[in-house]
């Protein structure tokens, strides 16, 4: 095969600039646009790094938008009680932990929030972590005809499926403002803090679907791999119990899984300092998280451009 | 700088094959166990390395695309021509950045939009109205441009009255026209078509080729073209290009490219013909039924006016209802001359509910077709909409002259020679008559 592939010495030169959208500070501080005749040169060569990754990425927008309106749409097509099933999983989930937890093994609410209401607090957060990775981490595969026929900036995928997983979840917020009325909670000024917790959960899903996805496109052992994670997870995780049940010494080690984290904030968070955080622990779960959003990325785009050959 | 808006250097790419060696040699138990250690050794071992990873125990390196350069100018039209396999797809795949080449580099200048499926992303549960907006911004369009072209959209893929209908209640040929109708509207400086118009009844066929003519002429774009039928390569393109193994083997005017293809016709002696390795060629729901072998049961090559014998293997994934089976033979620039299918003569289609592997054998008593190099397509289809499996021109077959073949019969446009019954009359006596009257 071909001795000298790759080398270009003969034929045209191949263009130096890509992307004429380079800036230019002038002495006004203004940025102007540089005009190029290269107008939008697109190279494509074995191991180019997109140099505009981010960019690009933010010029698919619209894809992003219309892939995640189109799960959405789809996911509760030809059922009967359709978005309802966003509301009954997290209630009898519910149910079941209450009694499991409070009931039976008599676990200890934090403060004098009601168990049942500490519980969904758990359950939220996690249900979106949960179904987001699980979703987000079958995603390239479920939508292995658009890899293999179109071009299109692959990061897409997996993060759109979040967003079916955030709309369940903004769903299943509802029940937890009718739960508070229901118990007259009222949540203090911590509520405001919720939103960063949202996102920690986001990225807590998104980092280690971007990883799981990848590997699963290559090696489809991984698409086991994950209801796995989210079972065991479950019970590892604070969900149906406080961690303050966790001794003292083990807690930063627990704070390790990034869930932890997220858990104890929302509690933090909705039963309005009911909940104590636990501090040094936030940092933990915030640096793992941290790592495994950029682990995935990094994964993620090195593998990327495989995926049509492979899925 | 030159003018070219498609530069592509030493283009090359190259796959890797895994295949399963001696299947015959592993026979007992012990000696598949030990197979499958191994196998499981060295792809542990490929993944620490982080290597690819191929099954089966053997690999083999095949390049798809070996040294492939060319420019393409603006407003040009290229039409790409070459067997199965012979790298077409996966060229325009990477000029589309679906894939990455092995080697070489690719420079494009301007907006690139490639139909390499028809109605790539559809989803069957949305409506026809849901599925232009998706589909449109797949392949790249804003939803105000869709938007802004919403009405000639419909109008052009004649589907009004089902705007607000999922399109899984589509019949084939409305989904057909949507698709196409969205992938006509798309405005990109370059275009890149694979095979798409195959499918699709003939008179829209034609009113896709005459958009896609429009679109090159008037307003200026690039377009390559993959095509397998050369009618239209000639009417579409003033150049072509010839790809044969992975190389070009000739660029140049279509009309001389086209007529030195078709003057290579290249026919398959293989008494099997594996349809499962006709590479990217297998249009296929290949989740419930895939097309395995077709073998000749007759010797080849085949003879006009004598008996053809062959069976037809095929697997199914899931319960198929329905099935009929059918071959075709085309002439090379991809006209349709003869069609034979198991539910023909008495509408009977069988259904498997297992899955499984069948076969099912055709006779033929005598092959009307008349001495020349054809095209063979094998499909499977489910009712009479709904294909599992196509396979256009998937070998090229020598029909040669038989025994009570005339001597004097010309090779060319002979077409199809069926026997008929002819009466011979004499008139003579009545012309005389008349003439004797005048």
């Amino acid at each position: 095969m071909p001795n000298e592939a790759g080398g270009n010495s003969s034929g045209p030169a191949r263009p130096e600039r890509f992307w004429p959208r380079t800036f230019r500070i002038s002495s006004g501080s203004n940025v102007t646009r540089k005009t190029s005749i290269m107008q939008d040169v697109i190279l494509i060569e074995a191991g180019r790094r997109e140099r505009h990754y981010w960019i690009d990425l933010w010029r698919y927008r619209e894809l992003f938008r219309v892939l995640a309106w189109r799960d959405l749409s789809v996911r509760y097509k030809q059922t009967v009680i359709g978005v309802l099933w966003a509301l009954i999983r997290p209630l009898l989930t519910m149910l079941v932990f209450t009694i499991i937890f409070g009931q039976i093994a008599r676990l200890p609410a934090d403060g004098t929030a009601p168990y049942p209401l500490m519980v969904f607090a758990g359950i939220l957060p996690w249900t979106f972590f949960s179904s987001g990775l699980n979703e987000a981490s079958n995603s390239l595969i479920n939508n292995a005809n658009l890899i293999s026929k179109v071009y299109f900036p692959r990061l897409i995928v997996p993060t759109a499926t979040v967003v079916v997983a955030f709309v369940d979840f903004l769903i299943s917020f509802f029940i937890l403002i009718l739960m508070m009325a229901w118990y007259h909670f009222l949540p203090g000024w911590q509520i405001l803090v919720l939103p960063a917790f949202i996102l920690l959960a986001f990225f807590a899903s998104v980092g280690p679907a971007l990883w799981i996805t990848a590997l699963n496109v290559k090696y489809r052992d991984f698409r086991y791999v994950i209801p796995f994670i989210v079972q065991f997870g479950l019970y590892v995780s604070p969900v149906g119990f406080s961690s303050s049940v966790v001794p003292e010494q083990w807690r930063l080690l627990y704070s390790l899984n990034p869930m932890v984290g997220v858990i104890d904030g929302f509690r933090w968070c909705i039963l309005g300092g009911q909940s104590k955080l636990y501090l040094p622990g936030l940092p933990m779960s915030i640096g793992v998280t941290a790592f495994f959003v950029w682990f995935g990325i990094q994964r993620f785009r090195k593998m990327e451009k495989s995926f049509a050959d492979l899925i | 700088m030159s003018d070219a808006v498609i530069t592509v250097q030493n283009l090359s790419k190259r796959y890797l094959l895994g295949h399963r060696s001696g299947e015959q040699g592993y026979n007992t138990f012990r000696e598949v166990i030990t197979r499958e250690a191994r196998n499981f050794a060295r792809k542990a071992v490929h993944v620490l390395q982080g290597r690819e990873v191929v099954q089966g125990d053997g690999v083999e390196e095949f390049w798809a695309l070996k040294n492939v350069s060319f420019d393409v100018k603006q407003g040009e039209t290229i039409g790409i021509i070459g067997r199965n396999g012979a790298g077409k797809s996966t060229l325009l795949k990477v000029l589309s950045r679906i894939t990455e080449p092995t080697y070489g580099w690719v420079s494009l200048r301007g907006r690139v939009a490639s139909l390499l499926e028809v109605g790539t992303g559809f989803h069957p549960e949305l409506t026809g109205r849901e599925n232009i907006f998706l589909n449109g911004a797949i392949l790249g369009m804003t939803q105000r441009e869709i938007q802004k072209k919403f009405d000639e959209i419909v109008a052009f893929a004649e589907v009004e009255r089902f705007l607000d209908t999922p399109v899984k209640r589509y019949s084939s040929g409305m989904y057909v026209r949507l698709a196409f109708a969205v992938a006509a509207h798309l405005e990109p400086e370059i275009l890149i078509v694979d095979e798409v118009l195959s499918v699709g009844d003939a008179e829209f066929q034609k009113k896709c080729l005459g958009k896609i003519d429009d679109v090159s002429r008037r307003e200026g774009r690039t377009i390559l073209f993959v095509s397998h039928n050369m009618g239209v390569i000639t009417s579409l393109c003033p150049t072509a290009i010839w790809l044969d193994q992975g190389s070009i083997r000739q660029y140049g005017s279509a009309r001389g490219v086209v007529a030195n293809y078709l003057a290579h016709g290249m026919p398959n002696k293989d008494q099997i013909v594996r349809l499962d390795c006709i590479k990217g060629a297998q249009r296929s729901d290949e989740d419930r039924l895939r097309l395995e072998k077709l073998e000749w049961l007759c010797s080849l090559p085949l003879r006009h006016g004598e008996p053809v014998r062959a069976q037809i293997q095929f697997s199914t994934r899931t319960s198929v209802t329905d099935l009929a089976v059918g071959i075709g033979f085309s002439s090379l620039d991809g006209t349709r001359y003869l069609t034979y299918e198991t539910d023909f003569q008495d509408g009977f289609r069988p259904a498997f509910h297992s899955p499984g592997t069948y076969t099912v054998d055709v006779e033929v008593e005598s092959l009307p077709l008349a001495p020349d190099i054809y095209a063979l397509d094998v499909g499977c289809r489910s009712g009479d909409f709904h294909s599992l499996a196509h396979i256009p021109a998937a070998i090229e077959i020598e029909v040669i002259a038989g025994p009570n073949t005339p001597g004097t019969i010309i090779r060319k446009n002979a077409g199809v020679r069926l026997a008929s019954k002819w009466v011979w009359n004499q008139l003579l006596e009545q012309q005389q008559s008349r003439m004797l009257r005048a």
